[in-house]
């Protein structure tokens, strides 16, 4: 049996953490463990992130749909926006950031760790560019408690 | 202003009032902290036990805080929760930090690294 729920919000900055908590919420209350949702949480919440600053950076705001199919072994989040397709249509590497405790301070990287947590944390990633939407898949894969 | 700060044993202890440093938050955490810690003894620990999330923009505004302390000032972490503490060892931040545990343990002589 899959399990299917979706939401959709405005692609600023508040709306997107309110929709982001109302995921985390409803996955929660499917029985996926906390510690995996915390997982989920911090993947969606960094395609979610690209998707306000980058899709629709130079366009009109639209929206964002979160669509989740829960498996009885693996989630699979799909989200969804009509803003610009992500460059030659592929998704960033993700190269992580290597820092060490010797690090210059001037050198730290405040940022561009968006691609590489979701590639940690996601067990599968599937883009398509559809006519005039962005559909990136994320998956998960999950033990029920329940 | 999503920060209050006291002085405590030569360290300014900064508390986040918030439960997410998330992108939404980002930029006015770095402005805030920029505030807070104009000037203050050399150590800074921020108290993170009240946040329950952080995402990448605000892990990036707290290096951008310790930036802006400069290399005579240190910020230490404390009060991890287990889900930001998963961000800075996934991202290996941790290595960057000194992070404890509680508060108590940033304040402890004993358990304090330079």
């Amino acid at each position: 049996m899959v399990e299917t729920f979706a939401c959709s919000f405005k692609a600023t900055e508040l709306e997107a953490r309110r929709g982001i908590v109302s995921v985390v919420e409803r996955l929660k209350g499917m029985g996926i463990p906390n510690t995996r949702v915390d997982e989920v949480q911090i993947a969606l919440a960094e395609a979610v992130n690209n998707v306000v600053e980058h899709a629709y950076a130079e366009t009109a705001t639209g929206d964002v749909l979160i669509r989740c199919n829960l498996h009885p072994d693996r989630l699979w989040v799909e989200i969804r926006d009509a803003g610009v397709p992500f460059p030659e249509s592929k998704l960033p590497e993700g190269k992580p950031a290597v820092v060490t405790a010797n690090t210059p301070l001037e050198d730290l990287p405040e940022g561009g760790f968006g691609w590489f947590l979701i590639r940690e944390l996601a067990s599968d990633i599937q883009y398509q560019r559809n006519l005039d939407n962005n559909q990136l898949s994320l998956c998960f894969e999950i033990q029920l408690t329940s | 202003m999503s920060l209050t700060s006291t002085v405590a044993d030569d360290a300014q202890v900064v508390t986040v009032n918030a439960q997410r440093i998330d992108a939404a938050m980002a930029i006015q955490f770095k402005e805030d902290m920029r505030s807070e810690t104009e000037a203050g003894p050399q150590r800074v620990i921020l108290d993170l036990s009240h946040v329950d999330f952080i995402d990448s923009s605000g892990l990036g505004a707290i290096v951008a805080a310790m930036k802006q302390l400069g290399k005579e000032r240190k910020l230490d972490l404390a009060g991890l929760t287990p889900m930001v503490d998963k961000v800075f060892r996934l991202t290996r931040m941790d290595t960057v930090f000194n992070l404890y545990p509680t508060l108590q343990d940033a304040l402890d002589p004993e358990q304090v690294e330079n």
